[in-house]
């Protein structure tokens, strides 16, 4: 992969050649009323890049990738997704929202739908796919993700590990170009944390480009490409898994991994 | 019950101490009430040739008799299984008011002479001016909750507007306004649809506040997810948050559908042939109020248990997929 070499503190690493990155994100800043959310945070994703956002809770992490697909607004800086500059204008969010799938902390299933229905009534509305190629599509990634039997079922009848695999499915039946995945597993049982984080195993060895605020430091360690470390609001530090996990040069993140990794 | 403990409690009246002080209030009360003065206390004490005596054997008597049916009542009711109890308190409370109106006197052969005429023009008013209104309101009310909700100040005013005037005066002020008020206006309306636009305006302004509190209690994860895939507002709200909204929404406005129902009988002031106002004209002619006002009611209390066994198919559809 592309971002395999050493990468020095808080400077975004070089652009691919000849490709445009996944999501480019300058100086971007963001206010709750007099709370400064996110402070000037500069963050390039590159194709094909596992990135993994830490830090304590509060630290803006969560905010920051709910920017990339404006389910939150930002009032300075620039984001721009596949080589789409994302502002408020409905044509602008439609197009970054059609490359971008996103996975939630508490899952989001539809559930008046069946798991079916969840994956395909985007595909219908949004794309105009005809209901039989929609099906199969989602069939299809249903199956990815090793739940096909459970097709006719609704969410409250399948686990917590099940639903979040049926919001992977979902995500990916609309074949986006990035993933967003907020917290996927912290509200997991533990047992059933696995499964999913081995689905996002799968999802990265097929080169998907993928974002991942997650506590999760095994996964970082296996599957990033770059962990980025953040607290409040800012992007302290930010390396390859080795090189974070082993030397972590910043205070705050140092006592952060102290506290998560025990 | 909607969500039971697995206690056996002890029964409330199979507890001695609820059972008999429960028992004792009501002898009392039917004692202080003058039990025995009532034309089932008269016919009791006649039988039990106590007429001439005082009344307070009378009372004593009856207070006795029924504290006694209601306890045998009881006691045997308990042993009944939870369906056949409701079943059995159901018909004992129904044969109760039945026997209330009975009691009245009433002439049947009249009823039955004018039923014909309050059925097909009293009735068959009451279902079509209920029904639009219905329509009409539920349109008004989703257009209004929409409006509240939106971030757009004109829509917000108007509507905020809108639920206070229509919530805020009588419905019986809001037709007289429209029938009388609008023709001052040059617009010369009708009574039957100066009736549908009082009611849909007003009880459009209750449900807005309905409808708006059922999108409201959809969880913000729903929107995100929606919004994540790309859905527009429209199919956001239509096949999303609706759809969930519903079984918040059901309930309320079931109530409110009925409330309607019997709302409807104020159009009868600007003179609409509608059940009440037939009941009444019907009943003055020959000096038979009782006999039409108990025949208009018990006519509503079908409708209304029509619209409840709706209301619970309904529910019962919009809570298939959702034991969360």
């Amino acid at each position: 992969m592309i971002q395999k070499q050493k990468l020095s503190l808080v400077e975004a690493p070089p652009e691919p050649v000849g490709a445009v990155p996944a999501v480019q994100i300058k100086s971007l800043s963001k206010w709750y009323g007099g709370f400064q959310a996110l402070k000037d945070v500069d963050l390039t994703i590159a194709r094909g890049e596992k990135l993994v956002i830490c830090g304590p809770s509060g630290s803006g992490k969560s905010t920051l990738i709910r920017t990339i697909n404006a389910l939150e607004s930002f009032q300075e800086g620039r984001i721009i997704v596949d080589g789409i500059e994302l502002t408020r204008k409905p044509e602008a969010v439609e197009a970054v929202r059609k490359k971008v799938g996103m996975v939630f902390q508490q899952f989001n299933l539809f559930p008046h739908l069946t798991v079916l229905e969840n994956c395909t009534l985007a595909l219908r509305l949004v794309r105009g796919v005809s209901q039989k190629e929609a099906d199969e599509r989602a069939l299809h990634y249903l199956g990815k993700v090793r739940i096909p039997e459970q097709a006719h079922k609704y969410a409250s009848q399948l686990s917590g590990g099940q639903q979040q695999r049926v919001a992977i499915a979902r995500a990916l039946s609309m074949q986006p170009d990035i993933m967003l995945f907020d917290e996927p597993t912290s509200a997991l049982d533990p047992e059933m944390v696995k499964e999913v984080l081995d689905t996002m195993t799968q999802l990265a060895g097929e080169g998907m480009t993928m974002a991942v605020v997650t506590h999760e430091m095994g996964f970082a360690r296996q599957v990033a490409d770059r962990v980025v470390f953040m607290d409040r609001g800012e992007i302290v530090e930010q390396g390859s898994p080795s090189e974070f996990f082993s030397n972590p040069k910043e205070p705050r993140a140092r006592a952060f991994l102290s506290q998560i990794l025990h | 019950m909607h969500y039971a403990d697995n206690v056996d409690y002890p029964r409330l009246l199979s507890r001695p101490s609820i059972y008999g002080p429960g028992l004792a209030i009501l002898f009392g009360v039917l004692l202080y009430a003058q039990a025995g003065a009532t034309s089932l206390g008269q016919a009791l004490a006649g039988l039990l040739g106590l007429a001439d005596g005082s009344p307070l054997a009378a009372n004593l008597v009856m207070a006795l008799a029924v504290t006694a049916v209601v306890a045998i009542n009881v006691a045997v009711v308990m042993r009944l299984s939870l369906k056949h109890q409701v079943y059995a308190v159901w018909a004992e409370l129904a044969v109760l008011v039945l026997l209330f109106f009975y009691s009245f006197d009433l002439s049947f052969e009249f009823i039955q002479r004018k039923i014909g005429f309050l059925l097909t023009q009293g009735l068959v008013t009451t279902l079509y001016v209920s029904a639009i209104s219905i329509m009409i309101a539920s349109i008004l009310a989703m257009i209004g909750a929409v409006a509240k909700l939106s971030s757009n100040g004109i829509a917000l005013g108007i509507a905020n507007f809108y639920t206070s005037l229509f919530r805020g005066l009588p419905l019986l002020m809001q037709i007289y306004m429209i029938y009388l008020g609008l023709p001052q206006l040059g617009y010369v309306i009708n009574a039957v649809p100066a009736g549908i636009l009082a009611l849909s305006l007003c009880y459009g302004a209750y449900m807005t506040e309905i409808f708006r509190a059922g999108i409201e209690s959809i969880p913000k994860g729903q929107w995100e997810a929606s919004r994540a895939l790309g859905l527009k507002p429209k199919d956001t709200l239509t096949r999303i948050i609706l759809p969930q909204a519903m079984r918040i929404i059901v309930p309320p406005t079931g109530n409110q559908f009925i409330a309607m129902l019997k709302d409807s009988s104020l159009v009868s002031v600007v003179g609409v042939w509608e059940l009440m106002y037939l009941a009444r004209t019907q009943g003055q002619t020959e000096f038979r109020h009782v006999e039409m006002m108990i025949t208009a009611s018990l006519i509503y209390w079908i409708l209304s248990i029509v619209l409840e066994l709706i209301q619970a198919r309904i529910e019962r559809r919009f809570n298939k997929a959702q034991t969360r």
